[in-house]
């Protein structure tokens, strides 16, 4: 335990040593927005179709180049996004920006497909448990699914991003080995996903186990592939995503106005907001392509719909008024 | 923001990720004057709770004084070494630190721990010591414009002010913190110069304190501010004397003691439940919550001595006092109501 601590402390410092640890910064790093999806499925108040497609149309004006348009899951499990293909066909595709939406079966892929999808993600997870609870199957048995999914993608061109839920810690199982977080990864990323995004979904990370996780991760998946997807739950996902950033990630997911609750904490925040990421990011001088006016103003309208508060800190202290 | 170029450390990028960052396969070395090596994480960390004097102070409700003490006693029996315990400001000034004297004399002072006060001037010394005062902090600011505005006087006025209350702290034998307001940002000047905060922070430790705390007042600071401040600062005075102040006003807070962390600062200043707005934001948030610093920093297996579930408990104990909900996220996370 003390030689791990070591190493640890040995990545904080820089690699050779010689070098200050905030040299170690992508120039540029890719956000995923994942308000739309992540963010209102986590929302209680079903929010308006139109409402929905203003949402996207209002952050494909902020600079994203990727936003999570909806799920393709069956309406029975996420009432939210029963109104998927609407939502699909009835945003205005800014150039150059990139609509994912999830499928989680092939039902899914192909609803998807139908709707105008040009980019599918896929769902796996790093905990057994977690997995039978929350999509009725193994670990193992979800991977056949997402390789038939991934196979009809090839087919047709559309590239799939791999999720893995539960990286660094699970509601049921608690810890989670960062072995088996590589292992689900890595998988994913044989089976065909172009990048894999880590995601601490009970956001019990620190920047302690976060470091632990990717440096397995990388063991096996290159970073150039991975993204984090932290929720703010405990208050620990900038200090997890800037030690992602100083291992070498580049993508990170965030959702506008910190939209999303815990379903698993009652009452506590979910995904960590854009605007917070962004100023960060900011900050720090590392590019993101994103006007953080716009996502604010973005959040100030969605907020406003769902008439409930701004989860971001940016948008708090620069007196958003609903 | 340090004018430096960005390195990637490990890794050829694919370029259809339209990315567009150095890729190098090996770890490049950037020489610039006056970077220092990166620290390794300190072992242990010394938590400064400010609670129930900057968490209080910035309170719109006046707490009864038996619940300060009581909040104190708590906070006491959590395992944290340092309890900022009031302020010996005018009454005028500062309603809610009107009852000083009491809480000074109402505690119940574990062995072990220390419970500074605030004590911005001779007059505020002197009540305190009388009161039982065994340490007392000053104040500093790193912008002029809002060293005028508080207190009506330049930066180096201030600190001659100061020179009195130093004078007695020495007979006295009383060891004296200082803190350096603003170090990130100023809510008139806007960007506060590095140099600026260097200068007042050797103004102070020169004076005799013996532990500078730097304010993010704003709470504005990033990542990048925070290390170009911490570098010119660190350069000036043993980094082992230096402490963060992050207000998480904007959610930088975790983020910025990470990064003081890896530069060496091993004392971090924090309010149970995040106590205290931020004045300069109306309904933002002021200071980060104790409760989740400690959770970062048991996570990355660094000892801070104190018990989380104890701390959440005053935690509670205040926020129920005050009617409102806890600041910390790690609070409202395992609370189950």
């Amino acid at each position: 335990l003390k030689n791990e601590k070591a190493d640890n402390q040995n990545i904080f410092c820089g690699l050779s040593g010689v070098t200050h640890i905030s040299k170690f910064y992508p120039e540029f790093v890719k956000i995923v927005e994942v308000g739309p999806r992540d963010g209102l499925q986590n929302e209680k108040e079903v929010v308006p179709t139109k409402v929905k497609i203003q949402l996207i149309d209002m952050l494909s004006g902020t600079g994203l180049s990727v936003i999570e348009a909806t799920s393709f899951v069956s309406s029975k499990w996420v009432p939210q996004m029963s109104d998927h293909s609407d939502v699909l066909r009835g945003i205005q595709r800014a150039p150059h920006v990139q609509y994912p939406v999830l499928t989680p079966n092939m039902q899914g892929f192909q609803d998807a497909v139908a709707a105008g999808a040009t980019e599918v993600a896929v769902f796996g997870s790093a905990s057994e448990t977690f997995s039978r609870k929350n999509i009725n199957c193994s670990i193992d048995d979800s991977m056949l699914k997402f390789e038939e999914v991934i196979k009809a993608a090839k087919e047709q061109q559309i590239p799939v991003r791999g999720y893995v839920s539960c990286a660094l810690g699970c509601p049921y199982e608690g810890r989670i080995e960062p072995a088996k977080v590589a292992e689900v990864a890595s998988k994913l990323y044989g089976i065909g996903c172009y990048e894999i995004s880590l995601a601490d979904t009970i956001g019990v990370g620190t920047p302690g186990s976060m470091l632990q996780m990717l440096q397995r991760v990388t063991q096996e998946v290159p970073i150039s592939a991975l993204a984090v997807h932290c929720h703010d739950t405990y208050g620990q996902a900038l200090a997890n995503i800037l030690t992602a950033l100083q291992v070498g990630v580049s993508v990170v997911d965030s959702a506008v106005a910190g939209l999303g609750g815990c379903p698993y904490a009652e009452g506590s925040s979910g995904n960590v907001s854009t605007e917070d990421v962004v100023y960060m990011l900011h900050g720090m001088g590392i590019e993101t392509g994103v006007n953080l006016d716009k996502v604010m103003e973005a959040g100030d309208f969605i907020c406003s719909a769902l008439n409930r508060k701004t989860n971001s800190k940016v948008s708090l202290a620069r007196n958003r008024k609903l | 923001m340090a004018a430096v170029v960005r390195l990637l450390n490990r890794g050829i990028l694919s370029s259809a990720m339209g990315q567009h960052y150095l890729a190098l396969s090996t770890v490049a070395k950037v020489k610039a004057t006056g970077l220092k090596a990166g620290h390794a994480l300190p072992e242990k960390v010394k938590i400064v709770e400010v609670g129930p004097r900057d968490g209080l102070q910035n309170e719109k409700s006046i707490v009864p004084t038996e619940a300060k003490i009581h909040l104190i006693d708590m906070l006491s029996e959590s395992g944290l070494q340092v309890i900022e315990a009031t302020s010996f400001v005018s009454p005028k000034w500062v309603p809610q630190m009107a009852d000083q004297v009491e809480v000074m004399k109402g505690i119940q002072r574990k062995p072990g721990v220390t419970y500074p006060v605030l004590t911005p001037n001779l007059k505020g010394f002197q009540a305190a010591v009388k009161a039982g005062a065994s340490e007392v902090a000053i104040f500093g600011a790193a912008s002029e414009l809002f060293s005028k505005k508080n207190i009506n006087c330049s930066v180096d006025e201030s600190l001659q002010r100061f020179d009195e209350v130093m004078r007695a702290a020495k007979e006295a034998a009383v060891p004296v913190r200082g803190y350096v307001s603003c170090v990130a940002g100023c809510p008139y000047e806007g960007k506060v110069a590095p140099e600026k905060v260097a200068h007042v922070a050797k103004r102070l430790y020169a004076m005799g304190c013996y532990e500078i705390s730097l304010g993010d007042t704003i709470g504005v600071g990033t990542p990048g501010s925070m290390v170009d401040m911490l570098e010119a600062v660190t350069r000036e005075v043993p980094v082992s004397a230096l402490a963060v102040h992050c207000h998480d006003t904007y959610g930088q807070a975790l983020a910025n003691i990470l990064v003081a962390l890896q530069m060496g600062i091993s004392v971090v200043d924090s309010s149970v439940a995040g106590l205290g707005g931020c004045p300069y934001a109306q309904g933002a948030s002021g200071n980060v919550a104790t409760e989740d610093v400690v959770y970062m920093l048991h996570g990355l297996g660094i000892q801070t001595g104190v018990d989380l579930t104890k701390l959440m408990d005053a935690g509670a104990f205040i926020c129920r006092t005050l009617s409102r909900k806890s600041s910390s996220k790690v609070a409202q996370a395992t609370c189950k109501l």
